[in-house]
């Protein structure tokens, strides 16, 4: 399995991605081990998965509201969101509606996506980021500081730089 | 107007390192054409017909004179000596090379300027009045409130990859000359009975392929909620704003798909969970942004400067140009003006490297340094003692920079179109120049009165045709370029759409179809009516009646 980077760091990568082609049946039987399933699948085998007594995780396609995972954000230990275009930017809101519902596991963004996009992923609250095949990962973390500063609130930092800037009582 | 700190400063230099890098990972072939394409393009950076293209930001259009020098130099250094300024109050430069592009933001950055967010889908350059400060008619500076967006939308990190590109515009005094009820979103700062200030919001409006005036979602929202109301409206756009159809990804066509009432309704409970954030700005931060935008030292003046009465007496050339292009002021003895870029033979809004670093001197002499980017493609100096409008006069028309015809016919409001832009389906600075030759006799400019007419030369509206009391489009009909001409149109507090008139016309034909509606208003006009009264008196009939009647058009 690729590796991904977590917390700033390349780490290899224990879970297994489930539905990710084309016509999955959301109620075809599951692997054993720390899968990630489709939302539909969790939707159908929620009891089932939970039963099973191991780490679950679930992930997002982007038309997917975050809405309907409410109630088990504290059970789930990866929450995964699939950019499959990196200019579709749903995945962008999604993090910070997770974030705001207060999910505090894993997340991460995952697809088309390369260095250029880690910081503003990294502002809305993932953790986790896998890349492109081909993006070099250790040399892409340094993306994760493309900017000392950033204006506005976010889930990373929700104070505003005129809030920190009014406590800091300089303008520098 | 507004200067950097050292936050402003690392950011935007940040952001050259890292477009810098970008580039040079592009060139060596580690990024694909469609993944740099967006990266380039939140950086004003077009590829198109000719050559690249790169849109410079100009925040709600304010200048300081160093910084158009600096314009300038890049217009020598970088590309042909001159540059383009859009209906956007940015500028726009033809000829860059992709290669040099870093080193021309870090040009910029030294000057207090990007080319961030630009272009691409997100938040777009911040717009507001390029009378702010001064307008006789102003309730609110909202200069304060457009540095405060501008701040919050730069690489906003949720807002950066929308279904499409989204366009804020401020506006605080009677007469709305910021277009507000054109754009995704219309802020008009207001003041309630009590004296708070606040923020009627507008969502929704927009030109393009579709063009929709927009709509009241909020009557009056506390100023200090102005970011988290926005946040909560783009966060409901972003999530389900259209992404299978460019033509239909625009907010308008959600707010249009939802109904304003739902829209609004899932607006507000979004916003709930905004309220009482730390986004909800501070007084503090006001007043530290205000400090910036404080009264320039105005003398003491008498209203009226004997040596100005004496010259408008002496001159009638001066007081033709006083007439157009002279405004009035909220202090006594000074005025605003514009400095028209729409010289007959010289593409609207093109503007040389000399002209720059003259008007930059202007500017220093007689305006405290600063200037103004108009949304009609001319550059404003705001605060000149009328006692030196005449020297002012003299040395703007020796610059080509003095054309009096601001409001009239002439003052065309024109894009690229397709000397420039690969979206074109026509040229439209041909057209212009056509119709300015035809329109040559300033007298009878000046009778016609007032008259916006604007050009695009595709569906994108960038020349505004929609809202031009003559309104010219750019068509493709089986690969020839041809006009469909509206009339009706309208911008401020009036905002109306245009109608067309009927099918479209050659560009050879444009002059005396233009003519012809001309000639109409002349004939049937009431004193005191201007041409875009008359068509709303009358109505689009006896206008048609006389351009297609005589002679049938050629149908394409
Ligand atoms: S209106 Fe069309 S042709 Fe004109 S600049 Fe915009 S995109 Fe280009």
């Amino acid at each position: 399995m690729p590796d991904v980077i977590r917390n700033g760091a390349v780490t290899p990568d224990a879970w297994t991605f489930v539905g990710l082609g084309e016509g999955f049946d959301a109620a075809a039987p599951l692997p054993t081990g720390a899968i990630v399933v489709p939302l539909a699948a969790w939707q159908a085998q929620r009891e089932a998965l939970l039963a099973r007594n191991e780490s679950i995780g679930v992930w997002l396609a982007p038309a997917d509201d975050a809405e309907a995972l409410r109630g088990d954000l504290g059970r789930l230990a990866l929450i995964a969101v699939q950019f499959p275009k990196f200019t579709d930017g749903r995945g962008y809101s999604t993090a910070v509606l997770l974030r705001r519902a207060g999910y505090q596991g894993e997340l991460r963004a995952f697809g088309d996506l390369g260095r250029d996009q880690l910081f503003y992923l990294s502002r809305v609250g993932f953790d986790a980021f896998a890349l492109r095949e081909r993006e070099d990962l250790a040399g892409a973390i340094a993306s994760l500081r493309d900017f000392h500063e950033t204006y506005q609130g976010s889930i990373n930092q929700p104070a505003p730089l005129f809030r920190r800037r009014e406590t800091a009582g300089t303008t520098r | 107007m507004y200067r950097y700190d050292n936050y402003d400063h690392s950011i935007v230099a940040d952001r050259v390192a890292q477009f810098r890098d970008q580039t040079r990972r592009y060139l060596a072939g580690q990024l694909t054409d469609d993944e740099f394409r967006p990266l380039r393009l939140q950086n004003g950076l077009y590829i198109q017909r000719q050559a690249p293209m790169l849109r410079v930001a100009v925040p709600y259009g304010m200048l300081s004179s160093e910084q158009l020098r600096m314009l300038a130099h890049i217009a020598r250094k970088y590309d042909r000596g001159y540059g383009h300024f859009t209906t956007r109050q940015n500028i726009q430069y033809n000829w860059p090379k992709l290669e040099e592009v870093p080193d021309i933001l870090a040009d910029l950055a030294s000057v207090e300027m990007h080319a961030i967010q630009t272009s691409g889908n997100c938040i777009r350059n911040i717009t507001t009045d390029h009378f702010a400060g001064v307008a006789p008619d102003e309730h609110v500076d909202p200069r304060v409130l457009a540095e405060i967006l501008r701040q919050w939308s730069t690489f906003h990190p949720e807002f950066a990859f929308l279904p499409r590109k989204f366009k804020i515009a401020l506006s605080g005094s009677d007469q709305d000359r910021a277009a507000t009820l054109l754009h995704d979103i219309g802020l008009h700062a207001v003041r309630n009975e009590s004296g708070e200030l606040g923020l009627r919001v507008i969502v929704g409006g927009g030109m393009g392929r579709t063009p929709i005036i927009g709509h009241v979602v909020r009557d009056f929202l506390p100023w200090r909620e102005m970011l988290t109301y926005c946040e909560a409206v783009l966060r409901v756009y972003n999530r389900h704003g259209r992404r299978d159809n460019l033509y239909k990804s625009r907010i308008k066509i959600l707010v249009k798909a939802l109904g304003p009432q739902e829209f609004t309704r899932q607006v507000e409970a979004e916003w709930e969970f905004g309220k009482g954030s730390p986004s909800v700005l501070t007084d503090a931060e006001y007043e530290r942004i205000a400090k910036h935008f404080t009264r320039p030292a105005y003398e003491l003046l008498p209203a009226l400067d004997p040596f100005y009465v004496e010259a408008l007496a002496d001159s009638r050339a001066f007081t033709k140009w006083t007439e157009r292009n002279v405004h009035a002021h909220q202090v006594d003895g000074y005025a605003s003006v514009t400095l028209s870029l729409k010289k007959t033979g010289l593409p609207p809004g093109d503007a040389t490297a000399e002209q720059m670093d003259f008007v930059a001197g202007l500017a220093d002499r007689y305006s405290f340094g600063e200037l103004r980017v108009s949304h009609e493609q001319n550059l404003i100096l705001a605060d000149v003692r009328k006692r030196d409008l005449f020297a002012l006069w003299l040395e703007a028309k020796s610059q080509g920079l003095a054309t009096p015809n601001i409001g009239l016919l002439t003052n065309i409001v024109c894009c690229p179109g397709g000397d420039f832009c690969s979206l074109a389906n026509a040229k439209s600075i041909p057209i212009a120049e056509a119709i300015q030759r035809r329109f040559d006799d300033l007298d009878y400019l000046h009778d016609i009165g007032e008259l916006d007419l604007n050009i695009s030369g595709c569906m994108n509206s960038c020349g505004h045709h929609h809202v031009g009391h003559i309104g010219i489009l750019g068509v493709d009909k089986n690969g020839a370029e041809w006009y469909q001409v509206s009339i009706g149109g309208d911008q401020g507090n009036d905002a109306a759409l245009g109608h067309v008139i009927g099918p479209s016309f050659a560009a050879s034909q444009m002059p005396e179809v233009i003519e012809k509606l001309i000639d109409t208003y002349v004939d049937v006009r009431t004193e005191e009516e201007r041409f875009i009264d008359t068509v709303k008196r009358l109505g689009v009939a006896p206008f048609k009646a006389r351009v297609y009647g005589s002679r049938e058009a050629v149908h394409a």
